[in-house]
């Protein structure tokens, strides 16, 4: 038999059965969009968590105090963290030829008011370095002066905060009263959205020596550095360390991690969970798979005459199975298409809904859905072809 | 006869000698066929009667290659086929042999022209060809009006006429039919029994099993079995039907392509 007039047959007798075929082929595209769709959201939400990552500024470096470490010995009953990590540590990493610059940060949880409004908001103390290092925009007004030191009493409003505060009046200029102490508006922040889950709209940035002083803590809660480039940030932090190991009498006891190494880490986890998420999908098209067996195992009893009659009229036994797998295959390759259709469909119309969802299924997410499926056909439709040859055609034709 | 030694030799068709065939039912043995010879010409025109169990429907399908004998050997064209594997054999089918059965067998999704033209699909041959050749086959048995019904659309004599035209598209020398008429009534009984024998008088080999006295008669040749045994031979040395018939049914097909 010519391949053309096998696909024919094969279409004809699916056709000859529009119910069956029709809900097979819903079961095998329902699988398909599901592996499609779930592989696409784990890779959209990826790439927004890379975004973040990239958003928060380039090439950076963060120092935290304590270091976690398994040493010999009796295990630390008295607190892990020997040292704090002061402001004079962080200034000391002005001498680092790798580092471009760096902004201290301090935070804590205050009430902020206005007039008879208050709220408890996050503080955040830092320099004038934090606008350039975490890509922060003024929107109205100024950031922090430079000279933190005489800075004196200025604060910072994130747009939220300046909104609820002050509504449709002008805050800058105005005094605000954080914690006990008041201090005037220097300007607001830019409505920057969420990163990493400090809302930066919902903040206050005094300077770091005013927080300090507000929380009554000389540690700081971290410093970020931003090195020159990216190709300077192993050097970046070897030098923090060598510096803070230096001014910490010889002990290494602060983190640095790199920005890279945060965003590959979360790169990875989002990878795995995306192939989860897509291998618990693959399990649908696997259901659909038996689908198929069960729908071609029938079909192989129903039609036993029929295939009687083919061997009758000439029909190699090879050519019986090659007929049945076919039936199997198209089954599975029209349900894989109309769910790939499907699956792009939904990749486009979502992101109209959730826009931070990047739109389009991946090529080779499309493309491992198209190998299951054909795999799944072939695997699930040979024993009944199988069936299908071995059948005597003297019994098969027997039997009315 | 006028023939003799090596023509008759040349022009014998199907040669048995002592063929078995036995069934396991259980642990029982069942014997269908006991030692059968048998040796059939070139257009000769059999019948093969007996009860029910009498093994002529297993001679029947090993006659046409869908079954194996258990013993003894068979002959088809003077080569032994029962060493055959199962692709030659289907092939040897698909060239050589006809069926047609009680129950037609047509394939009921597909229309009258897509179910004669199935042996020509299943032998590749390419489309324009299979077309004439379906087409030729249709208007040579009074089809052309129902090219494109489907077989429950069509009568039971109707139905059997499809059937025959689609078991000798391929122009088989060798036609089994199993109780043809078994289906139809006397009318349409006739007519199909018409066109087997118009068949015959065109060259083609034909054996008929059937119950059926009056049809059986009408054979060159009646053999009758029981219990697995030819026990009966009429009409064997007659020789096949007088000279080729120019007007008849394979004349007019073969026109027509």
């Amino acid at each position: 038999m010519k391949p053309v007039d096998h696909v024919a047959f094969s279409v004809q007798s699916l056709r000859s059965q529009p119910g069956r075929t029709l809900l097979i082929l819903l079961a095998m595209a329902i699988g398909t969009a599901g592996v499609v769709v779930l592989t696409w959201l784990g890779e959209a939400a990826r790439h927004y968590v890379i975004g973040q990552f990239q958003a928060l500024g380039t090439n950076l470096v963060i120092v935290l105090p304590g270091r976690s470490e398994t040493t010999g010995g009796a295990p630390p009953l008295l607190g892990e963290t020997s040292r704090d990590l002061t402001l004079e540590d962080a200034d000391a990493l002005k001498r680092c030829p790798a580092v471009r610059r760096f902004a201290p940060v301090v935070v804590g949880g205050a009430v902020v008011g206005f007039g008879n409004r208050s709220r408890e908001t996050v503080v955040l103390g830092s320099t004038s370095e934090l606008l350039p290092v975490r890509r922060l925009e003024v929107a109205t007004g100024r950031f922090l002066p430079e000279e933190h030191k005489s800075g004196g009493a200025l604060c910072v409003l994130g747009a939220v905060v300046a909104a609820e505060l002050f509504a449709q009046q002008n805050p800058v200029g105005e005094f605000v009263r954080v914690g006990d102490r008041r201090y005037r508006v220097a300007g607001v922040l830019a409505q920057g959205g969420v990163s990493l889950g400090t809302d930066l709209d919902e903040i206050v940035v005094l300077p770091v020596e005013e927080a300090q002083a507000l929380f009554d803590s000389p540690g700081l809660f971290r410093v970020i550095v931003e090195a020159t480039s990216k190709a300077a940030v192993p050097q970046a932090v070897a030098e923090v360390q060598r510096i803070l190991t230096e001014r910490h009498e010889g002990e290494n006891d602060v983190t640095v991690i790199t920005q890279d190494a945060l965003a590959t880490t979360f790169d990875g986890i989002l990878k795995a969970l995306t192939l989860a998420v897509a291998g618990i999908a693959a399990i649908s098209l696997i259901v659909a798979g038996i689908l198929i067996m069960n729908v071609m195992v029938v079909a192989v009893t129903q039609r036993r005459t029929e295939i009687g009659l083919l061997k009758a009229l000439g029909a190699e036994a090879a050519t019986v199975r090659q007929l049945f797998l076919g039936e199997a295959l198209l089954l599975s390759l029209g349900g894989c298409g109309a769910g790939l259709v499907l699956g792009e469909a939904a990749s486009r119309m979502l992101p109209h809904f959730a826009p931070v969802l990047q739109p389009g299924v991946p090529w080779w997410a499309a493309a491992a859905a198209g190998v299951v499926a054909v795999v799944c056909g072939i695997v699930f439709g040979t024993a009944p072809a199988a069936r299908a040859a071995r059948l005597d055609p003297v019994t098969a034709l027997a039997r009315r | 006869m006028i023939e003799h030694g090596s023509v008759v030799e040349h022009r014998r068709v199907i040669e048995l000698r002592r063929v078995a065939r036995v069934f396991e039912v259980g642990t029982e043995q069942v014997h269908a066929l006991r030692d059968v010879d048998l040796r059939i010409g070139q257009g000769e025109y059999l019948s093969l009667m007996g009860p029910s169990g009498s093994g002529k429907s297993t001679l029947l399908h090993v006659l046409g290659l869908l079954d194996r004998p258990t013993g003894g050997q068979y002959l088809l064209h003077g080569k032994d086929v029962t060493a055959l594997d199962e692709a030659e054999q289907a092939r040897t089918r698909r060239l050589h042999i006809g069926f047609v059965f009680q129950a037609y067998h047509l394939v009921p999704r597909l229309t009258t022209a897509q179910n004669v033209a199935l042996p020509l699909v299943l032998a590749e041959v390419p489309p324009a060809e299979r077309r004439e050749r379906t087409m030729a086959q249709l208007r040579a048995f009074g089809l052309l009006d129902r090219t494109n019904h489907l077989p429950d659309q069509l009568s039971g004599g109707q139905r059997q006429r499809v059937a025959i035209a689609r078991a000798t598209v391929t122009r088989p020398e060798l036609l089994l039919a199993d109780e043809p008429t078994g289906n139809l009534d006397r009318a349409n009984g006739l007519e199909v029994v018409r066109i087997l024998e118009q068949l015959h008088d065109d060259g083609i080999t034909l054996i008929v099993v059937t119950h059926d006295q009056e049809l059986g008669r009408r054979a060159h040749r009646q053999l009758r079995m029981d219990d697995g045994r030819l026990v009966g031979d009429v009409g064997e040395g007659l020789g096949p039907n007088p000279g080729p018939n120019s007007g008849g049914l394979r004349g007019q097909s073969e026109d027509g392509t």
